[in-house]
């Protein structure tokens, strides 16, 4: 299974989808988080749709890149790049956070297909992502293995735990990605807990670091070509963003960081998107985006 | 268990002499059944946090290095890396004292490992009160409570040497997530070889109709004594080593309550959510008789030697001894 590598302005469009599918899940669900999934929005669909090698089709592909979300909460964009990406279908979006549904608020290994490992309670994600790496390299496998983080997040001491450990063991096949959003639940990062500067500490462990504006497409493609390029040690991109990015009343405000959408909130942001409720939720309804390829972007707008 | 336990024809181990023990060390039975384990399957991984000649998980270092993952004091990170290797096929044991294990990298046995139904092999070293000189800090006495309130976790805590060898193996065949807790000082050697090991079957080593004593670790020893003691006075003590926290055998329990009318359980442990709880969460819900719990009553441990610690903690022979005499009374009554 080859990477997808879509076009740029492909990239933009599946990134457009998803925002719209994130407003209309978290409409529906009325509970989640808003803010860092639209932060996460552009890298991420960068990662699914032109970086990584992954097969929907087949989970267990031995040949295919490893990803986990050590920040669990951002569900809504986590599950929008898989149905978007074909791990299931695009209507299971709608059953977010229920009870009948197969998509926990925060990622279940045993509920949704192509999770590798659960997560939700933060700082965990990168040691296991080490673990992937050290097992990948045992095998000689040539597998990347991606690791997205919070930088909230950063404030949990393991993180510095597994930072040193895969320095120590030198291990390129592993890509670190933070949401450097400067946004967590309480407030301003800086002002909650200061982790600046950020890229000094990773690089003082060892670690690649490329700081790159995490709306900015072609540059996080370009960081992930680096990253890819870099040998003996492991890479971090900082990936600069704003908080609940593309919507104008969320952005930048930490308190979108774990709410959703009112019902009318959601259709202004909707608005904003170029579609809105209804016709956004017909299509998750309606369409599948299994067997994703770069011709076929199966929505309406 | 849904497959009912065989009546024992005969107690399933040889005990040579109570009175003078052979002592071995658990965690040489760890460190001896990895070693077993890196030449049947290539597959199994050791991690270490800094304390590999402690653990004894040196023996499979030196045999093979390239499988052997040194963490560092970093017990969080090495719970989680072994969660990473388990999810691509590895069989990662993971070493480090109980107390840590248990408790300091709990969120990530929890989360990462248990909810993701991970097959991580965790060990927890120098566990009770026995490990003596090092004090309150690394005599674990939680993990019991903490581990087998996890779903899908199973806990072992063998009896000695070869009960650790051999639980230690069995847990490479077990597709989820095990936690085994052994000790640090030589403990009497009460199996052997050829005793069967199953898990989540207890073992009778004792007959007897007039009182169970229950009990797991090391106090499986200090059960047979008391056992010996009770038999002088007439009293014929079934002793049943479970070894297996969870899934418990409830088999075997609901047939001691049943046939002997009163339970004793023994653990060098808090009293707190620990073997006697989950023995008693069986007996009230299925044949319910007095019982009594040898156990450490809620109290942090201190520093002393091995047998000094377990007497003055209450968890020696003779204690045991108090407790079947107090159940009997009230079986009487």
């Amino acid at each position: 299974m080859p990477r997808l590598q879509l076009s740029l302005d492909e990239l933009r469009e599946r990134a457009l989808f998803v925002r719209r599918d994130i407003i209309t899940l978290l409409a529906r669900s009325q509970s989640g988080h808003s803010g860092g999934p639209l932060s996460s929005t552009d890298f991420g669909t960068a990662l699914f749709f032109h970086e990584m090698d992954v097969n929907p089709e087949r989970l267990d592909d031995p040949g295919r890149d490893l990803w986990h979300f050590s920040i669990g909460h951002v569900t809504p964009v986590i599950y929008s790049l898989m149905a978007e990406r074909g791990y299931f279908p695009l209507v299971d979006l709608l059953g977010f956070r229920q009870f009948k549904g197969h998509l926990q608020g925060h990622p279940s290994k045993h509920d949704t297909p192509g999770i590798e490992v659960s997560a939700g309670s933060l700082g965990q994600g990168l040691s296991v992502c080490c673990g992937m790496a050290y097992g990948s390299r045992f095998d000689r496998s040539t597998r990347r293995v991606y690791c997205v983080m919070g930088d909230g997040e950063q404030q949990e001491g393991q993180i510095w735990e597994a930072s040193m450990f895969a320095a120590h063991y030198k291990l390129d096949n592993l890509c670190a990605v933070i949401d450097y959003n400067r946004k967590q639940i309480d407030g301003d990062v800086q002002d909650v807990l200061g982790i600046a500067p950020l890229a000094d500490k990773w690089r003082a462990f060892g670690w690649h670091v490329v700081e790159v504006d995490g709306h900015d497409i072609p540059g996080v493609l370009a960081a992930f070509d680096e990253a890819r390029a870099t040998k003996g040690k492991p890479t971090v991109i900082l990936a600069h963003t704003v908080m609940g990015k593309g919507i104008s009343f969320m952005e930048d405000d930490y308190k979108w960081h774990g709410v959703p959408p009112s019902v009318e909130q959601a259709e202004k942001a909707l608005a904003e998107l170029g579609t809105s409720l209804a016709s956004w939720t017909r299509r998750l309804e309606t369409h599948t985006a299994r067997a994703v390829t770069p011709s076929a972007n199966g929505g309406a707008s | 268990m849904s497959q009912p336990t065989p009546v024992m024809p005969a107690p399933e181990a040889p005990v040579k002499s109570l009175a003078k023990p052979e002592m071995k060390r658990t965690r040489e039975g760890f460190g001896h059944g990895l070693l077993e384990l890196g030449e049947k399957r290539p597959n199994v991984f050791v991690l270490v946090g800094d304390l590999s000649g402690s653990t004894n998980v040196s023996f499979f270092a030196e045999k093979f290095p390239d499988r052997f993952l040194q963490i560092g004091i970093a017990e969080q990170n090495m719970m989680c890396v072994a969660a990473g290797l388990a999810a691509l096929g590895k069989i990662p044991y993971l070493a480090t004292y109980g107390a840590f294990a248990s408790c300091r990298s709990a969120d990530q046995m929890r989360v990462t490992v248990a909810y993701t139904d991970l097959p991580v092999k965790i060990g927890g070293a120098h566990g009770g009160i026995s490990v003596g000189p090092d004090g309150a800090t690394h005599q674990a006495m939680e993990e019991i409570a903490i581990v087998r309130s996890i779903p899908n976790m199973k806990l072992i805590v063998p009896c000695d040497y070869w009960e650790t060898k051999k639980a230690t193996i069995a847990m490479a065949d077990d597709p989820h997530p095990n936690y085994i807790r052994f000790g640090r000082e030589p403990v009497p050697v009460v199996t052997d070889a050829n005793t069967p090991f199953t898990l989540g079957k207890a073992n009778v080593l004792r007959e007897g109709k007039d009182i169970a004593l229950i009990a797991c670790g090391v106090m499986v020893y200090e059960a047979l004594v008391a056992a010996d003691a009770l038999a002088e006075r007439g009293i014929q003590a079934r002793v049943v080593n479970m070894h297996t926290l969870k899934p418990i055998d409830v088999d075997a329990i609901e047939r001691a309550a049943r046939e002997c009318g009163a339970i004793v359980t023994a653990e060098e442990h808090q009293v707190n959510g620990g073997l006697g709880g989950a023995v008693a969460e069986v007996v009230v819900r299925t044949h319910p008789v007095p019982m009594e719990l040898v156990a450490v009553h809620d109290r942090f441990g201190r520093s002393g030697k091995q047998e000094e610690l377990m007497a003055a903690f209450g968890i020696k022979s003779p204690d045991v001894i108090a407790a079947a005499e107090r159940a009997l009374r009230r079986k009487k009554g």
